[in-house]
């Protein structure tokens, strides 16, 4: 009994000593936006593999804490997944490291393939009930939205609702997997999801005639886009810079477009959009 | 060998004293993280009916009302249809029946919540958008889900329940001429009757604490269910919802939901004991001591815990 116990307690202590032991040199936090923190949470992991003497923390908080956290210095670099306003551009610099673009998506049977920013605000705001307004079946529309809190929802509300709200019997789904099986298992229902996520089982919808794809969002012409910055607050040290460069570099592009996000702009640091 | 026994019970002594050392410090952090939030945004805010946390309103009452809804919906479908298995396993049921019934009951009371959720977003959902009209999900499928989900806790308790009346009731019934369905009707269930409430009691704190197949079933929409078709949320659905990317107060509000429902749990734990503790009346005690000690064990594999 009494080896068996303190066989245990060795394994114990072995396996709290290991943990204890991995301690890196040098750490890069990166802090805010969650939707943004996923792929961070992939960069750093890559880049860390390249460079063992690095370590990195990635926090979540929101993009406007994880703007705060840059300038105060909490974090060498704060996550944005919106544009940065005008009185936070004096303190931080803002470099574009992805995209998102949203896809309006409805069930492939859907007879409509375009409708306007205009339409979809009706729908979501519940002034459009049914498909038939919209020329399509006489249906009650299922409307699917994200939870309060999510990014893709703060981004389709900013880029589409203004200052309408969503209504409130609109279905809410806490992914956009859950988003995409509810749409693409009911033929009366819309919803709105990550361009890189959409597959065949849903029916990405053209706005105002220009279909949701990567050529159209390098040329500006469709209108849901979101930016996802990393702000740095005065000149960041060696190892930040050589993670940027990295991120934006063709791997970090590559793993972008792999985690379903479109990468930054090909040329120009166009830093505000 | 004797410093070696006092080593190991004390340190299952201690093992033991660290579970109810658990309960109290998940007490603690959920008080400590939701109530100071209510306090400050006040008591109106917090029981309104508007729910929009990123523009500072945080009113729970409907998802108050949607877990209520969707609980009583779980118990029209769960309770009649617990009861008559209970019925029939206790009491009617031969040998092999009773083979049958008992490990299908403790398989689907390990079945995973997800795969639930899962049988309900492809098979129950459809169905109903087809055959009964609106967005399919709503109150009625979670409460169709959580009906089957109850089943097992109110199966086995109901048995433990039944098993509880001392035999001689029955003889004595049967023996007065009565039949054997005349004599479970009038005279077995009456006098289970406390044992089947402390089930139907379990059987709510169960479905009220339900949370991932609710969530994939009832469409989360905070609003007044008016028809069974129409989506609704809980206050489970609500802190799985949004607890991923919620920070300061919008958290704060989950953890005051989350106060909400242990209170409700811890309440309806407390009535099921004590409703419980009182099973059956003086004169049959020591039968049912002895029945217990035969059944305990087989109630113990079936029934699941109630969490919160």
């Amino acid at each position: 009994m009494n080896v068996r116990l303190s066989a245990l307690a060795a394994l114990l202590v072995s396996l709290g000593g290991s943990a204890c032991s991995a301690r890196a040199r040098h750490t890069i936090t990166l802090s805010g936006s969650t939707s943004l923190q996923p792929l961070a949470e992939k960069w750093a992991e890559a880049y860390q593999a390249l460079h063992p003497g690095l370590a990195f923390a990635v926090q979540g908080g929101g993009s406007t804490a994880g703007v705060q956290a840059a300038l105060s210095g909490a974090a060498q670099i704060g996550l944005s997944s919106r544009a940065l306003t005008a009185t936070e551009l004096h303190g931080v610099r803002a470099i574009p490291v992805a995209r998102d673009g949203i896809a309006l998506v409805v069930h492939p049977s859907n007879p409509l393939g375009d409708l306007s920013l205009g339409a979809v605000r009706g729908i979501y705001s519940g002034e459009i009930p049914n498909w038939e307004r919209l020329g399509g079946p006489s249906k009650p529309i299922t409307v699917i939205t994200r939870e309060e809190g999510s990014g893709t929802r703060a981004a389709f509300e900013g880029l589409v609702m203004g200052k309408q709200a969503i209504r409130a019997s609109a279905l809410v789904q806490d992914s956009t997997g859950a988003v995409r099986q509810m749409v693409s298992s009911d033929p009366a229902a819309i919803g709105y999801i990550s361009i890189g996520l959409v597959d065949a089982s849903v029916k990405a919808l053209r706005l105002s005639g220009v279909a949701a794809t990567e050529a159209n969002i390098d040329r500006g012409a469709y209108p849901l886009v979101r930016p996802f910055l990393f702000a740095v607050h005065g000149q960041p040290n060696a190892q930040t810079l050589g993670f940027i460069a990295w991120v934006s570099g063709p791997e970090g592009r590559q793993l972008a477009r792999r985690e379903g996000m479109l990468p930054a702009g090909v040329e120009g640091p166009d830093a505000s959009r | 060998m004797r410093l070696a026994d006092k080593t190991v019970e004390r340190t299952l002594g201690l093992l033991a004293l660290s579970s109810i050392l658990v309960l109290l410090s998940i007490t603690f952090f959920i008080f400590k993280e939701g109530a100071p939030f209510v306090f400050r945004v006040g008591f109106a805010n917090f029981f309104s009916t508007e729910w929009h946390p990123t523009a500072g309103r945080y009113g729970i009452s409907y998802m108050i009302v949607g877990t209520a809804a969707v609980t009583a919906g779980a118990l029209a479908f769960g309770v009649p249809l617990g009861v008559a298995c209970a019925v029939v396993l206790g009491e009617m049921a031969g040998q092999r029946t009773r083979e049958l019934l008992k490990p299908a009951i403790e398989i689907l009371a390990g079945i995973p919540s997800v795969v639930f959720g899962f049988i309900g977003i492809s098979v129950v959902l459809p169905w109903i958008r087809l055959y009964l009209g609106g967005p399919g999900a709503s109150g009625l499928a979670g409460a169709l889900i959580l009906g089957v989900m109850i089943l097992p806790t109110i199966i086995a308790i109901s048995l433990d329940a039944l098993r509880a009346v001392p035999r001689s009731y029955r003889d004595a019934s049967l023996a007065m001429g009565a039949t054997e369905w005349q004599t479970i009707w009038r005279v077995v269930l009456p006098a289970a009757r406390s044992g089947i409430l402390a089930a139907v009691i379990l059987g709510v704190g169960r479905a009220v604490g339900e949370t991932m197949a609710v969530v994939m079933v009832t469409g989360n929409a905070v609003q007044l269910p008016l028809s069974p078709l129409e989506p609704l949320r809980t206050l489970t659905a609500n802190l799985a919802l949004e607890m991923a990317y919620a920070s300061g107060d919008h958290r704060a509000a989950l953890f005051a939901t989350g106060i909400v429902l242990f209170v409700v749990i811890v309440g309806l734990n407390t009535v099921a004991a004590l409703v419980r503790s009182r099973l059956a009346r003086p004169a049959s005690r020591a039968r049912r001591a002895r029945s217990r000690a035969i059944t305990t064990t087989e109630t113990e594999q079936i029934q699941p815990a109630v969490t919160p």
